[in-house]
């Protein structure tokens, strides 16, 4: 029986306070009617005793203390669920945009879902091509992953994401991506150069979108994510899809959760955050996976930008501990043009190890991405000591590095928008920019590897 | 089983509250709503009891059952606990796969230790014997390697009046004692401990055996002992997690305890897979024959994240009990203090540091010190050890954090993890100028005994140069490296030896993963060697630009890929020294 409540005791920011209830349930929806009779939709916080705290997702705007209703519905958060919700428009509720965009729903699902168990997980080593050169040769990224973007405010991580989602595929396999997209207070422009995008290569007819745009209410950008994700299970794990789900902006996500903490009156931690901010992202980033027995997968490409670039900042702090590695975009790279600016020294992907060598990319791939990594870390110090003393100062072998750090960012980084690079062309670029240093240079590198491919390829 | 029942009367997050609650203890566990979740009383006031819920509360209300047991949480100890995984509240992750599939529901109840399954139990004591507390009465094979002793239990003796050889299931009766009021006292395979109350030992020993672990940065620079602790901070991305994994496969312990304490699932996986497919340097048998998993990564409820490093300890004590040496890894400690954080910003206490609890170092400090060599509770001599091994995670890498100044206090040795080196990917990412270790004066006089006389000297030679190295380079930063010394290139020149070719290891080459202590020590001999030899010829006039380009050092190089069976090998590379020495002495 569904219950309703007339009158309210206190609405803060975006909480209201109901007193008299019974029966009321923690994490329970709540349908909050308007004296003009629009409805918004609430999530029940706390209940104690007779009183029940309900955050409104839709914002207080309008609700008045006396003649709101709220009406209890006896679950929680639920979505319906369908194959066809493919091409589909949603809000950040999952709300069907406009008509065309309804369906019948196969399953409704709770938008929290449940923790998958570590023993039914598949341990992701399946290694995706996105013909980027930066990510395939050095921070692979395979199916089932969570590898977040930090970017920071005017760097080009959205064209970045979008090249991804265009370009991935699975080796020797054609098959494509579905593309979940969760837009959490980004902008209309943003939101629609990703529209654009998919439409213009067709990846539209395979992608869900979630939008929560910059106008459209904070505190729904809560529910944002998780239904994303829901849809995005529902397609991985019922209908054998390879699902990537791209969420952005985590950061706009982290303040409403922050908005809510300030209204509840709670401790905050670190720059007014929650104490429980990992706790609460840690639900939606691990969610991406692999499961035994299941061909479908979530990989997870969250996109946040960090405050001020400041990587030790909660959000990206607490992001890089829960996902699998970190994409970190460099302003002095953009600022030279060198583009997607991946910073390549801090950047990781923690799982690539098990996706790349014999059988997967090529034996070579994980003693060349050593070398070309310790190669392009020394050149990027004689760098820094030439611009202090001179370039007459260092030895000839560092002029060497420094030769070799400055042409791998331009031919091995740089790479254009529309530019799709096979695995096998990113390996022979990477041989072919060492070939600079002598071979006794190439420490990291196996006898057998140098004998096949050193100035060979 | 359940006395009485309160009634739900609040509900925020892991945070219950119930009154009518009269009756129940502080720590008790509690039986939540009729989904039955599990849940502690972590504060009571009058008839009033605040309850942490080990599972998601959603959709639980004002008005409901609290059902009251009257016992505090604890764990099931016996045979069947190696080579399984559990959650945070010791359950089984594997029967609730098998009962409920790929995500994990609510309300699951298992028994931890499975009923069913059959164990060889052979007697050791006989009838008539007089057994004590913590005596062996059998063991059970359970599996290659370990040998499960079954205990008198704490606080029990008597005399053995019947004691039994066979096939038995845990709960079965495998001896009967009558102790001092003539009252038979039965005994079965399975002991239950609550996981907050330290187990009983006889008395604490001094730390003097070296633990091993096969990674020479940790072994020759900052060792650990057995019974010892240690903790180990970094920012994300600095190889935690991979140095845990690399200590529970190699460590010279006998059994491992995995605390996966708030973390990723996929690690747990990893874990899960990699282990049974590694194998034992010493005993040949899989790595996973000697290993407890407990496993409850960030996204399951998190008052159990705050349960699972007492669960996992409490597992590590009992098979301490039996006499083993035990190491237990807990990464990471700072998801437990997060959850302490959480549940007590739930409960509206003052709040300490950054937020967290002002309990919050007096909880680290005695969950470190259930770490320890102890002489066990029995009444023959055994000895056990427990290392324990944190993880911690400052935001930010900052080592100002609560949860690290905290458990610094406490711990001995100190792994510093760096985000410098692991950006150059020199890993170990452990800083050698930062980290410490307290336990050399312990363990040198077993290392001088069992390893080299001049194994400390060489310690100390090598780390000097590390420490030289760092003054030199920010002159060369100054004024370019023109500027130095030839005596000074050489140190510059050691020390990169030092760095490349003995500190940094390769976790996921073959061979490099693990070094025997005794190849370690060949290898800094090598290299000590070499800077002995390369003074010498240096005074004899021999250019720092010939030492630097020749050809031995790539012999030194690549000595760390050197198969134990060859590692007499290593030796000989002081012979190429001297030859190419003395080359450079006839070119001039």
């Amino acid at each position: 029986m569904i219950k309703e409540y007339k009158g309210l005791v206190n609405i803060m920011g975006p909480l209201i306070l109901v007193e008299g209830v019974s029966g009321v349930k923690y994490e329970e929806l709540v349908e909050i009617e308007l004296p003009d009779k629009s409805k918004k939709n609430g999530k029940v916080l706390e209940v104690n005793g007779n009183k029940a705290l309900v955050q409104v997702f839709e914002g207080t705007t309008g609700i008045d203390i006396e003649r709101t209703k709220t009406r209890f519905l006896g679950h929680g958060i639920h979505i319906g669920v369908s194959k066809d919700m493919l091409g589909k428009v949603y809000n950040g509720f999952g709300k069907p945009k406009s008509e065309k965009d309804k369906i019948i729903p196969e399953e409704n699902l709770d938008i929290n879902g449940a923790p998958i168990n570590p023993y039914a997980r598949n341990y992701p080593n399946e290694f995706i091509q996105t013909g980027i050169s930066t990510i395939d040769g050095l921070n692979t990224l395979v199916r089932g992953q969570k590898l977040p973007i930090f970017s920071g405010s005017g760097l080009p991580h959205n064209k970045m994401a979008a090249q991804i989602a265009r370009q991935s595929t699975v080796l020797g396999k054609d098959e494509q991506f579905a593309v979940v997209f969760g837009a959490m207070g980004i902008t209309f422009e943003e939101a629609q150069f990703f529209i654009d995008d998919f439409k213009k290569t067709g990846a539209i007819t395979r992608s869900v979108l979630f939008l929560n745009l910059a106008d459209d209410p904070a505190i729904e950008r809560i529910a944002t994510p998780r239904v994303a994700l829901t849809s995005a299970e529902f397609l991985a794990f019922k209908h054998d899809m390879h699902v990537l789900v791209i969420l952005t902006d985590m950061t706009n996500y982290c303040e409403a959760l922050r908005e809510i903490s300030a209204a509840r009156k709670e401790v905050p931690g670190r720059r007014g955050y929650p104490g429980y901010l990992y706790t609460d992202l840690s639900t939606i980033y691990e969610r991406a996976g692999r499961i035994k027995g299941k061909k479908g997968s979530i990989t997870l490409i969250p996109i946040l930008t960090m405050p001020e670039d400041d990587k030790t900042h909660p959000i990206p702090d607490l992001t890089g501990y829960i996902t699998e590695g970190q994409i970190i975009l460099s302003r002095s790279l953009n600022r030279k043009k060198i583009l997607p600016p991946v910073d390549i020294l801090p950047s990781l992907s923690r799982l690539k190890d098990k996706g790349i060598g014999k059988g997967k990319t090529r034996e070579d791939h994980a003693d060349l991405f050593n070398q070309l990594y310790a190669s392009y870390a020394r050149g990027k110090e004689a760098e820094e000591l030439a611009v202090i003393l001179g370039e007459s100062a260092l030895t000839d072998m560092d002029k060497v590095y420094l030769k070799f750090a400055q042409d791998f960012e331009l031919e091995y980084i740089s790479q254009g928008d529309y530019e799709n690079r096979t695995i096998e062309q990113t390996l022979n670029l990477g041989w072919r920019l060492l070939s600079i240093f002598p071979k006794e240079e190439l420490k990291r590198i196996r006898d057998e590897n140098i004998e096949k491919y050193y100035k060979k390829v | 089983m359940e006395k009485k029942t309160g009634r739900i009367i609040k509900v925020a997050g892991p945070l219950v509250v119930a009154n009518n609650m009269l009756g129940s203890k502080m720590y008790d566990v509690v039986f939540v709503s009729d989904m039955k979740l599990m849940g502690e009383i972590i504060e009571l006031n009058e008839d009033t009891a605040y309850i942490q819920v080990y599972e998601e509360t959603s959709g639980i209300g004002v008005g409901e059952p609290v059902y009251q047991t009257g016992y505090p949480l604890s764990v099931e100890l016996g045979p069947g606990l190696i080579e399984s995984i559990y959650d945070g509240t010791q359950r089984p992750l594997d029967k609730i796969y098998s009962q409920v599939g790929d995500f994990i529901t609510r309300g699951i109840q298992t028994n931890a230790l499975d009923r069913n399954k059959t164990w060889k139990f052979i007697p050791i004591v006989k009838k008539g014997d007089k057994v004590s507390e913590g005596d062996k009465l059998g063991y059970v094979q359970e599996t290659s390697l370990i040998k499960h002793y079954i205990m008198v239990p704490p606080y029990l003796s008597g005399e053995v009046i019947d004691i039994k050889s066979g096939d038995f299931k845990v709960d079965d009766v495998v001896a009967v004692l009558k102790d001092k009021d003539n009252k038979n006292l039965e005994i079965n395979m399975m002991q239950k401990w609550p996981v907050r109350k330290p187990r009983p030992y006889l008395e604490k020993l001094p730390p003097i055996l070296p633990m091993f672990t096969g990674q020479r940065v940790i072994d020759m620079f900052f060792p650990i002992s057995k019974g010892g602790t240690a903790c180990v901070p970094g920012p994300f991305g600095s190889g935690k997690t991979v140095i845990q994994h690399q200590l529970s496969k190699w460590a010279d312990a006998e059994v491992i305890v995995y605390i996966g304490c708030g973390e990723r699932g996929n690690e747990m996986t990893d874990v899960l897979i990699e282990f049974p497919e590694l194998v034992d340097p010493k005993s040949g048998e899989p790595l996973m024959k000697r290993t407890v998993l407990v496993a409850n990564t960030s996204n399951m409820p998190v008052a159990a994240r705050e349960a699972s490093v007492y669960t996992g300890i409490t597992i590590a004590e009992y098979f301490r009990d039996m006499g083993y040496s035990v190491a237990l890894m807990a990464d990471s400690t700072s998801r437990w203090a997060e959850a302490m954080r959480e549940i007590s910003g739930r409960l509206e206490e003052m709040p300490g540091e950054e937020g967290y609890p002002a309990y919050l170092a007096a909880k680290i400090a005695s969950f470190y010190e259930r770490a320890g060599r102890v002489k066990c509770l029995a009444s023959e001599e055994r000895e056990g050890a427990l290392t324990v091994i944190g993880a911690v995670s400052p935001p930010g890498g900052d080592l100002s954090d609560p949860v690290v100044q905290a458990t610094l206090r406490v711990v001995k040795v100190f792994w510093s993890l760096e985000a410098q080196l692991a950006y150059r990917r020199h890993f170990p990412a452990i800083s050698w100028l930062n980290s410490y270790s307290l336990y050399i004066d312990n363990i040198k006089e077993y290392i001088i005994k069992n390893v080299s006389e001049n194994y400390f000297e060489l310690q100390n030679k090598s780390m000097r140069i590390l420490e030289e190295e760092a003054e030199l380079e920010e002159i060369v930063r100054l004024v370019g490296i023109d500027a130095l010394s030839g005596n000074d290139r050489l140190i510059l020149l050691v020390a990169k030896m030092i760095r490349e070719d003995f500190l940094h290891q390769n976790a996921f080459h073959e061979i490099d993963t693990y070094s025997r202590i005794d190849k370690q020590y060949k290898m800094i001999n090598v290299i000590q060697y070499f800077y002995t030899k390369g003074k010498e010829y240096l005074q004899k006039g021999i250019n720092i630009v010939d030492i630097e380009n020749m050809r031995v050092r790539d012999r030194v190089a690549r000595m760390k890929y050197t198969p134990i069976e060859n590692i007499e090998n290593i030796e000989s590379i002081k012979k190429e020294i001297d030859d190419e020495f003395d080359e450079l002495l006839k070119k001039l």
